[in-house]
């Protein structure tokens, strides 16, 4: 059955409706406020901890994401834990909560479909996420240019830009998964805690999990079947997937994600880094694993919000 | 009956085992109140949501100014205005920001939302408020403010969801001064209701929902004729004459003629015959003193038509 007109009729009306709310809204704030002084408390400790080796280091510009300094986490560990947070926030009472303001029947009684609607609340919440993650990546840079002095180069920007994308990828599956569930859940206090309880066990309990999964089903003296399974178990939580993304974009150094055979290193020059595309071409499954995760999750949003009953 | 601008053929819907429709048949004509009345739970908001294409159809089928709510749902939206069952808005806007957004939904240009959700707001009494919050706001204002939007929609149809529930006594008299004026705007109106005397100083026609099936429709009067059995009721009061009683029964059309009270008549006729009673009272020599005909009320109807219904049941089991 052929439906009539656009479904994306409406959608920039929507967009920009929740964009304004967004970012006119205390919720809001308080995230960006968080984000901004926690990254920055982080990166300011990473730079006095690089600035000793300013002179060797060729990605001296990447170690401005990457490095820690007790007590401080890197900035990248803080932008794992904090951008979750944020689309959470973002996300957790976008369809339920016009329901109980009981103004979902009266929009959709407006000639969009719902697919507007849905739609352009995921990428008013996306692009808001991306705004602030641009701020701060920018504030980042600005900041790595005052304090150490040093111009970065081309390939250095390149997987700081890379990593930017794939940061706003690792947010918008969990802007999806919080709009999945404030589609299925009436209230916004428990798609909110659901959500949270979720990204609690993908992000802490899953990676303690898939080892003890993985020895369970796999037998003992397969040391090497044993070391993937875990890997792949592990690689269902997207915070697993921008782990070891961030890991390859901003470690030049690194080969590859997965357990290496003595035999697959052989000619290899240690401690030597990959240009920037061969890089790419490691974190590549993940990068795309986040981006389908995203849709998937969407997917399932759009899919439920179509069957949902309008009324109270 | 001019062409019907809302038609339902068979219209039902089902969820899982339950029928919350039951193959429901009305037209609603050009121009013309119609009301859906009924308990709550009968289903008068799904076959709203139905004829809006905000809720599937299980079978049978809907038309809205001939088109289908199912395949052409936007254009039945463009017709449409709704005003849902306690109506919400974003409370952290004005009541212009609010329209603003809806009309912006509708794809209507800039200067003419200006102009039209101006004159909207003048139209049910909330242009000083215009740039409050919606947050301050009365449940009376905000039904208002949904009959601002379907005004500012220049809508063919307005389908309105119990838009008296919950108002107090003057502000509900005003929101039904309302739908009146849209009627004259020559807009044609679907309301449903539970509050029966209200609804029936402005319906036209109206349907009683039971169980998800109409069970009776058509004005008021017919619905009374059907329900409560006898015809026109007159009541005549008149001075001091022997006599009147017969020369009233003698009337042509008159069943019955019974005298509550001395000097009083209460006549059960097939016809309005106030005139012809008239005329007989003061034949007999009697000074007629008042007269008037018992409209039957709705809610006599409806009490009456739900205690036979349940009568029914009971003499089944």
């Amino acid at each position: 059955m052929r439906r009539e007109g656009s479904p994306w009729q409406g959608l920039g009306v929507v967009v920009l409706k929740e964009l304004s709310d967004h970012l006119a809204s205390a919720r809001m704030r308080v995230l960006e406020w968080l984000v901004v002084l926690t990254a920055l408390a982080a990166v300011y400790a990473a730079i006095t901890q690089v600035r000793d080796v300013t002179a060797q280091d060729p990605f001296l510009f990447l170690r401005l994401f990457t490095t820690a300094r007790d007590p401080l986490p890197s900035f990248v560990s803080f932008l794992g834990f904090l951008v979750p947070l944020m689309a959470i926030g973002l996300g957790f009472d976008a369809i339920n909560g016009e329901h109980n303001r009981r103004t979902l029947s009266r929009i959709l009684s407006q000639p969009i479909y719902r697919d507007a609607l849905l739609f352009g609340k995921f990428i008013a919440g996306l692009t808001t996420l991306a705004i602030s993650l641009i701020v701060l990546w920018l504030l980042v840079i600005g900041l790595g240019l005052l304090l150490l002095g040093v111009p970065p180069g081309g390939p250095e920007m390149g997987r700081a830009l890379i990593f930017l994308a794939v940061t706003i990828a690792y947010a918008g599956v969990w802007l999806a998964l919080a709009m999945l569930f404030s589609v299925v859940f009436r209230s916004p206090a428990t798609a909110a805690l659901v959500t949270l309880g979720l990204w609690l066990f993908l992000t802490v309990i899953w990676p303690a999990l898939a080892p003890a999964i993985a020895e369970a089903f796999v037998p003992a003296d397969d040391q090497a079947l044993l070391v993937t399974t875990a890997q792949m178990l592990a690689r269902v939580s997207p915070s697993t997937l921008y782990g070891e993304s961030v890991l390859a974009l901003l470690h030049p150094t690194t080969r590859a994600l997965g357990p290496v055979y003595l035999s697959q290193l052989q000619g290899a020059v240690m401690g030597a880094p990959l240009p920037l595309w061969q890089s790419v071409m490691v974190a590549w499954p993940q990068i795309v694993g986040l981006i389908a995760a995203s849709i998937l999750l969407f997917v399932g949003g759009y899919v439920a919000f179509q069957r949902q009953e309008v009324r109270a | 009956m001019s062409i019907p601008v809302i038609e339902a053929r068979g219209l039902t819907k089902r969820y899982g085992t339950a029928t919350a429709v039951d193959g429901v048949n009305f037209k609603v004509a050009a121009g013309e109140i119609f009301g859906l009345l009924g308990p709550n739970g009968a289903g008068k908001t799904t076959t709203i949501l139905m004829l809006l294409g905000l809720s599937d159809i299980s079978s049978g089928e809907a038309r809205v100014f001939g088109h289908d709510p199912m395949r052409e749902p936007l254009a039945v939206k463009r017709l449409v205005g709704y005003l849902p069952d306690t109506v919400g808005f974003y409370d952290n806007m004005t009541a212009a920001d609010n329209l603003h957004y809806t009309a912006r939904l509708m794809g209507m240009r800039s200067a003419e939302r200006k102009q039209k959700i101006a004159a909207a707001l003048a139209r049910v009494g909330l242009a000083e408020v215009a740039e409050k919050k919606v947050g301050t706001f009365s449940r009376g204002m905000r039904q208002r403010l949904g009959l601002a939007e379907i005004i500012m929609k220049d809508a063919r149809i307005a389908i309105l969801d119990e838009p008296t529930n919950g108002l107090d006594p003057q502000a509900s008299i005003e929101l039904l001064e309302l739908i009146r004026s849209l009627k004259a705007h020559g807009v044609s109106i679907l309301l449903s209701s539970h509050l029966l005397d209200r609804v029936q100083s402005v319906c036209d026609r109206v349907a009683l929902f039971n169980a998800g099936k109409i069970a009776l429709m058509g004005t008021v009067p017919e619905l009374g004729r059907h329900v409560l059995g006898g015809g026109f009721a007159v009541e005549v009061e008149a001075e001091s004459s022997d006599g009147i009683a017969k020369r009233l029964s003698a009337l042509p059309g008159v069943r019955s003629v019974e005298a509550p009270a001395p000097g009083r008549f209460r006549m059960t006729c097939d016809r309005d015959l106030r005139a012809e009673a008239a005329a007989a009272v003061v034949a007999a020599g009697g000074r007629l003193k008042q007269l008037s005909l018992d409209q039957p009320s709705l809610e006599e109807i409806y009490t009456r038509y739900f205690q036979n219904v349940q009568e029914e049941a009971r003499h089944a089991a």
